[in-house]
């Protein structure tokens, strides 16, 4: 079964086994709601910023084991990063999902094992749902901030 | 092929008339393709008839006055006759649209828009799809029309009291499906239809998934409009119906403005052209009509009545094979009698997108989604369902080949 040992790697059926990074924020610096129209599936994504810096990221909702273990692993690779440089590690996850990127193993960590999803065009989207949504909770906590919000 | 209803339909005889069911696979072994509620697949003389229809006759239709555009205009025009003659349908109101989705939304627009105000309320029910409930939604935003839900009994079907209590006064337009595409549930329509004209509202059947896999007599159900699509039915795809009565028809406004509709154009306005051809503008789907033609021929040929027969055998059998891998969770009715053989079901512990890629692996395709009926899974309170349908061609191999990857499935992802 090549195809399918390929686009499941045991990495991933771990993560989704195993979430990391799962639940919510209680006083979060940004939180998003986002859905994938294609399947239904959702993702809360909120994450703690202080001095510029990632604190803590959860990821929150339901879906396949691709956009699962995708958020599990987008929560391990981006805690701890500046905001600059998350928004950095989503375009790179992003160019390799479309297949435009050679993945870099030391800035994306286990995420790395998804590069397989990219050829599977429907599964794509299961594996940016979260990763879009931090690109979004970045700019909603941009925009809070800039008005003065919390 | 004989068409008597007391011999059975030889479904592995058929699906040699199927060319992708029979074409070698990469990897070998069979394609069990259980995804016909989604489009169903083609026939060998389908494809064949809008082959010929390019190579021999294409020209544009009700035009030229030469002997080529005569029978393109022949071949497109009894590919209506034939659609009409399957739901016993005058052909006047039998307007060809691109899709069952297009054809509901040319009555929500020429009859909804226009007509729909303030206070007025159009009843669907929950378990429609998207196509039977956003262009109501769109309509009713723009006119201060309500878009009721009428809700659904535990076990999947209408609740009829709650219909009942719902419809009334303010009822404008009654929109149902006959056979859901989710859950599977055949819907009383003739009862509903009687209900809403009886409070004075007009009608709208959503017959996408039951004229491919049923006798569906348009008249018999007595609605104001019926709606259903070639491609589910052995058809292509861009040609869709819309059987309307033609007193209503006549008495709506167009839809889409163009060549063809007309019957006069000045630099002061329009006069239309007669039904059916004043909601059909610009150049239409020839080849498709043609195809749709061949389709209804085809199924003619193998019977309404031997297809429903065995498709009831079919979902038994599905049912029957879902309810032996544990973990998997059925919806809809359970009795064949009330349903189709369109079966959405769950799996603990494994998401239906998962279900539907390990599947692929084993030649088995199914669909995993929401299935554009997300008000229905909203209230049913799950995300998405995996569902396997079948149709004509559908065998028991299919279905033992849906079991035993479906087990396998389990525990692959670590579910068992």
């Amino acid at each position: 079964m090549g195809g399918l040992d390929d686009l499941y790697q045991q990495l991933i059926l771990d993560h989704y086994r195993n979430r990391r990074g799962r639940g919510r924020i209680e006083g979060a610096s940004a939180s998003v709601h986002e859905n994938n129209p294609v399947c239904g599936d959702e993702c809360f994504l909120d994450i703690l910023v202080e001095d510029g810096r990632i604190t803590d990221i959860r990821a929150d909702g339901e879906g396949c084991s691709i956009s699962q273990a995708a958020a599990s692993m987008l929560t391990e690779a981006a805690r701890g990063k500046q905001l600059d440089e998350a928004l950095e590690l989503v375009e790179h996850f992003r160019l390799m999902m479309h297949g435009d990127a050679e993945p870099d193993e030391d800035l994306l960590g286990d995420a790395v094992a998804l590069e397989g999803v990219a050829r599977y065009p429907v599964r794509v989207k299961c594996a940016l749902l979260s990763w879009l949504a931090l690109r979004d909770c970045i700019a909603e906590y941009h925009e809070t901030t800039a008005t003065g919000g919390r | 092929m004989g068409t008597s209803a007391h011999t059975a339909l030889d479904a592995r005889a058929l699906r040699a008339e199927f060319p992708i069911l029979t074409a070698p696979r990469a990897g070998g072994g069979e394609l069990h393709y259980l995804d016909s509620a989604a489009t169903s697949q083609k026939p060998r003389r389908v494809l064949d008839a809008m082959d010929a229809y390019y190579r021999e006759a294409n020209a544009n239709v009700h035009r030229g006055v030469y002997e080529l555009a005569a029978e393109a205009t022949h071949r497109f025009e009894a590919g209506r006759d034939a659609a009409a003659r399957l739901v016993n349908h005058p052909r006047e109101g039998t307007v060809l649209a691109k899709n069952a989705t297009e054809a509901i939304n040319l009555v929500a627009w020429a009859w909804g828009a226009r007509e729909l105000g303030e206070g007025d309320e159009v009843v669907v029910s929950m378990m429609e799809h998207h196509s039977n409930t956003v262009p109501w939604q769109i309509v009713a935003g723009l006119t201060g029309a309500t878009v009721r839900f009428c809700p659904i009994t535990p076990q999947g079907e209408i609740d009829m009291d709650a219909l009942r209590a719902m419809v009334g006064p303010r009822t404008r337009m009654v929109a149902v499906v006959h056979a859901s595409n989710t859950l599977g549930t055949i819907n009383p329509v003739e009862e509903i239809v009687a209900m809403a004209h009886d409070a004075g509202a007009l009608t709208m059947v959503d017959a996408t998934q039951s004229v491919p896999h049923m006798p569906v007599d348009a008249a018999a159900i007595g609605s104001d409009f019926l709606a259903f699509t070639g491609h589910k039915m052995c058809g292509p795809t861009g040609i869709g119906v819309l059987a309307g009565r033609p007193e209503r028809l006549h008495a709506m406004e167009p839809f889409l403005g163009g060549g063809e509709m007309i019957s006069d154009v000045t630099t002061e306005g329009s006069t239309w052209n007669d039904i059916p051809w004043k909601f059909e503008a610009g150049t239409p789907p020839i080849a498709e009509a043609v195809g749709l033609g061949e389709a209804v021929r085809f199924l003619e040929d193998v019977g309404p009545d031997r297809i429903r027969a065995h498709e009831k055998v079919l979902a038994q059998q599905m049912l029957d094979a879902l309810d032996e891998v544990p973990g998997v969770t059925v919806l809809g009715p359970r009795d064949v009698e009330r349903r189709g053989a369109s079966v959405s079901f769950t799996l603990d512990g494994v998401h239906p997108h998962d279900i539907g890629q390990f599947l692929d692996s084993k030649g088995v395709c199914v669909r995993a989604g929401h299935h554009c009926t997300k008000p229905l899974l909203r209230h049913l309170g799950i995300q998405s369902t995996a569902r396997a349908s079948a149709y004509l061609y559908t065998t028991h191999d299919d279905i033992q080949a849906l079991q035993s990857a479906l087990a396998e499935c389990r525990a692959w992802f670590g579910a068992a």
